[in-house]
This record gives structure tokens, sequence and C-alpha cells, in this order.
């Protein structure tokens, strides 16, 4: 069963609301270490991404760079920039085509890996959603089950609590930051998650 | 759990937008937004061919900074994003185009890692039309980290935005432009210190705790957590805690002269920041500086966070010149 422009109209609509029934707890997470905004950012993103790829006709490709452009207007912040570049890169390995086999969700996984990287210049380790997408990406790429990767996922977020933040707004914490969990890395497991279900071929 | 703070909003999702409806409607002398750029704000006097276009921004909830001080003779536009969060690159670049004159732009913002980003692709579009922009950051907030180059951009920006848009006003080619903002920057030094959180707009809840009888030195504006949590204390002991790490950190020379804000941080009153400013001229005093200027009030706010930054430029012939030039804007006015 392949992966079809309405799976991933209907994978948009999912993030979106998934991230509206998180936003409370993504900003009381964002509160101890950065500036409690970070479930507003994700919101509004994936609200915005939904209505533009819900809106947009084409291949894939068209619609990932469609997501990818109305997550970026709408929220600017540190995650426009990141999501924005990740859905550019997925949309790059899903190419001008209307569907895909639906284990390419794996190299979509890790192509948006890239792109947070590559725009975030952050490393693994640095306490970031860098540590959900990089654990998620290399056991999507080794082949793991679905499950297993939204697991990755989910631990990679949870050992950002044992982290001392490198980069980013909470990097100036130090030690303080110590103790708890990068609400970005927390939200990118949540979007793996979603993703996870659409290679299990649940919609 | 908290009760929700109370606002005078309608609906949080809207604030920024309804706010730049008010202020268009206050302001329509001073400012006007091009057609279909809803985040660009721009100056109706200033911009002009052959003029460096200063184009500066960030998240909204810091009022008057940002669009507070586009107007002649400061910033020519600025870009706005949602509150605290930095603007995406469309309104950069709708800013920068409706304000550049052929030579040039310098992006000017406070150093955060999202706006950094947004800023930086906003230059990628900008150079795909043709137009160079360059950009310098505002790194004044000493608490923040001991490695200038990290450090984030918070009050001071009044001072540097000052200084940059008056070289440009002035005629000055990029290159001049630029040295100069950098120059600001270097020689701005600014540390507050938070009471009581601020509580945004779409949620209405304390972005973090900051338990009664407390304050937290260092404090960001945007909630950051400063570098330590301690017992409130009186106005003069804060003062000569901040004045201590201000005085430290510029190494002035007895006779030199500088240029101080007290910021209130959006809750707290001018009475509390003329007692702060009291304690702070008796500080400049006993260190031998003289006052060129000193501005009061709400500068770089954090929404209702109570709390007060103090900052201090360290003055030299060059920069006392363009603190001195005149400047004509929606929130701010001098000469």
């Amino acid at each position: 069963m392949e992966f079809t422009t309405d799976d991933l109209k209907a994978l948009f609509h999912r993030l979106a609301a998934r991230m509206a029934a998180e936003r409370d707890a993504l900003c009381a997470l964002d509160g101890l270490v950065g500036d409690g905004d970070h479930g507003i950012a994700m919101e509004q993103g994936m609200v915005a991404a939904d209505a533009a790829v819900a809106g947009a006709d084409g291949s894939l490709q068209d619609l990932f760079n469609a997501g990818a452009k109305g997550f970026l207007n709408a929220v600017g912040a540190s995650s426009g920039p990141l999501y924005a570049t990740a859905f550019l890169r997925a949309g790059k390995v899903a190419g001008p085509r209307p569907a895909m086999p639906r284990d390419d969700l794996r190299q979509i996984i890790a192509a948006m890996r890239d792109g947070v990287a590559q725009r975030g210049k952050a490393a693994p380790g640095m306490k970031t959603m860098l540590d959900a997408w990089h654990p998620a990406a290399e056991a999507a790429l080794g082949g793991a089950a679905p499950d297993a990767i939204t697991a990755a996922a989910r631990d990679g977020a949870e050992a950002t609590r044992t982290m001392v933040a490198a980069i980013g707004r909470s990097e100036r914490l130090g030690a303080r930051s110590l103790g708890h969990l990068d609400p970005g890395a927390v939200s990118a497991a949540m979007v793996i998650e979603d993703i996870c279900r659409a290679l299990r071929g649940q919609g | 759990m908290t009760l929700p703070t109370q606002k005078l909003i309608n609906d949080g999702n809207a604030a920024v937008d309804e706010m730049l409806a008010g202020i268009l409607a206050a302001h329509p002398d001073h400012l006007f937004r091009p057609a279909d750029a809803p985040r660009a704000i721009v100056a109706r006097h200033g911009p002009r061919p052959g003029k460096v276009a200063l184009v500066i921004g960030g998240g909204s909830g810091h009022e008057p900074t940002f669009l507070g001080f586009v107007g002649k003779g400061l910033a020519d536009a600025a870009a706005i994003g949602n509150v605290f969060a930095s603007p995406p690159p469309q309104p950069a670049v709708d800013a920068a185009l409706a304000a550049q004159g052929g030579a040039g732009v310098l992006f000017m913002y406070g150093n955060y890692a999202g706006d950094v980003m947004n800023f930086d692709m906003a230059s990628e579009l900008l150079e795909m039309e043709g137009v160079e922009a360059r950009t310098v950051l505002t790194t004044d907030d000493i608490a923040s980290h001991t490695d200038r180059a990290k450090r984030r951009g918070v009050a001071g920006n009044v001072f540097i935005f000052k200084a940059a848009g008056a070289a440009a006003d002035l005629m000055l080619p990029l290159d001049e432009v630029e040295r100069i903002a950098r120059h600001a920057n270097a020689r701005t030094c600014t540390m507050g210190v938070a009471l009581s959180s601020c509580s945004l707009p779409q949620t209405r809840r304390p972005s973090f705790d900051l338990p009664v009888g407390e304050m937290e030195i260092g404090m960001g504006i945007h909630g950051e957590p400063g570098v330590r949590r301690g017992p409130l204390r009186p106005a003069d002991e804060v003062v000569d805690e901040i004045m201590d790490a201000l005085l430290a950190e510029m190494g002035a020379a007895r006779g030199d002269r500088v240029a101080v804000l007290v910021n209130s941080l959006g809750a707290t009153p001018l009475m509390e920041l003329y007692i702060l400013n009291a304690r702070v001229a008796q500080r400049l005093d006993q260190a031998g500086l003289g006052v060129h200027r000193t501005l009061v009030g709400p500068y770089c706010t954090s929404l209702d966070m109570a709390g007060a930054s103090i900052t201090l430029m360290h003055l030299d012939d060059e920069l006392t010149r363009l603190i001195d030039h005149p400047c004509d804007c929606a929130m701010f006015r001098h000469g």
C-alpha cells in the first residue's frame, strides 16, 4: 500500500491536531528552560502547514513545500526555519511523485533530521530537537520497526533531561538546564510518532 | 492551577495584529504598512535614495521595542514577529525592500537563535533580488553569557539602534554604518532583574514560577532564567549589584561619559525606576563618570513582567554625536 498525497494531507492534519492538544503542556516545559512559547509556535506552525497542504495540489513534493512555507510564514521563531527546512528536505526525498512506497517514510525521517541539523547548526547531545530526530533517523535507516523508531525518538527526548544545553536560548542557562526536558525534542518525538503511524500503514 | 492572568485582549492569537492596527491608527504621520506586508512597519520619513536602510525587528511583546524606534533618524523599518518569536523571513524581506534606497540594508536585532535563522534566510532572499544585506547582532546583556558574542540583546538596543540609525541618517555608506553599529554594541552593557513572571496573551499563565519575596538577577526579556535567584532586596542594593557588574564589564576611566537607560520590563512603574536612577547617578558620580543623557521608562519590555534593567553606553566622541543626532519616531523623539 502506497503513501499518497491524500495520506500526506491526513498526516499534516493529525500533526496540527496533536500540537493543538499538546500546546499548553509544551509551553509549560518551555517555561522551565526558555520563554514559554514553544507549544504556541508548534500549534500555529502545524495548523498553518495543515491549511496550506490541504489547499495545495500536485505531487508529494509540492505538498511538503506548501507545508514548509505555511509553517515558516506563520511562525518564524526557531521552530519555523527548522521545520520549514525539514519539510523542504522531506519534499526533495518524496520528489514529484503522486505516491511513494510507505517504506520511503524512513528516508523522509532521515531527511528531516538532516534539515534540522543543517539549519540549526546543531549536533546530537546539545539538548535540542535533534536529540529526538537523530536516534529516530538512525533507527529508521537501520530498518527498525515503526514502534522502535517512535521509542528511539521518545528515549532521545527523555535523554535531554541529562544534557546541558549547548546551543539555542537555553544554552545561557548552563548547568541550570540539567534535569529539564528540551521542549523541542519532546514535540519532535510527537511528530515522529505520527510519521511512524503512517509508516505502519495506519493513515 | 493558577487563575488566568487578566489582560485587555480579545483573542490571544490576534493580539499582535490588533496591536499593529492600533499603532498604525495612532501614528499615521510616522508609520505605514506596505501593501501585502502585514508584518512590516516602515517609516514615513527617513528612507530615501542613497541611504543605507536600517531594518530592525524581532518578536512582539517588547514594545516600544522594536517598532517604536522606527522613524527619521533611527530605524527605517521593522519586521514584526509573534509574541516573543522571531518574525519569519518574509516580513524582514518586505521591510527591507520597502525601506531600501539602493545603498544596502543593515539588519539589526537581538542575538537569539530563532532571529538569526530567520533573518539569515531573509538576507539570502534579498541577495537573490540584488539587494545587499548585512547583519549586526546586539549582545548587551552581560548576565547572559561570559562570551560577549553569545550574549542576548536586550534594552541596550535603544542606544545601539540609535547610533546606527544616526549614522545611516547622516548618509554614511554601509561599511561605516556597520562599523558604527558594532562599535555601539561593543560599548553597551545591560543587566536586569525580574520580580514577577510575564504571561503570554495566548496562554494567560505565568511563563515561569517566581515565588513572592524573590527576584531573579539577570533574567532575559522573554523570561529566560537569569544567573541566580535570591530574596528581593531594597532598590539601592539591587542597583549596587547591577552597577558593580556593569562597571566591571565596561572598564571606563574616571572622566569618561556614559548614556544611561533605566528601563521597566513592563509592570514596574516610573516611581521605582526613578528610585533606581537616584542610586545609579550616585554610583556613576562615585566612579567619576559623567552622565551625558539619561532615559527612564519602558523602552524594552517583557509584556507584563515586573522588574527593571539598567543599561550603560560607554560614550566616545563619535557615539556622543550619534546619540545627540535628532530622531523622530512614533514612540521616541530627540532633538
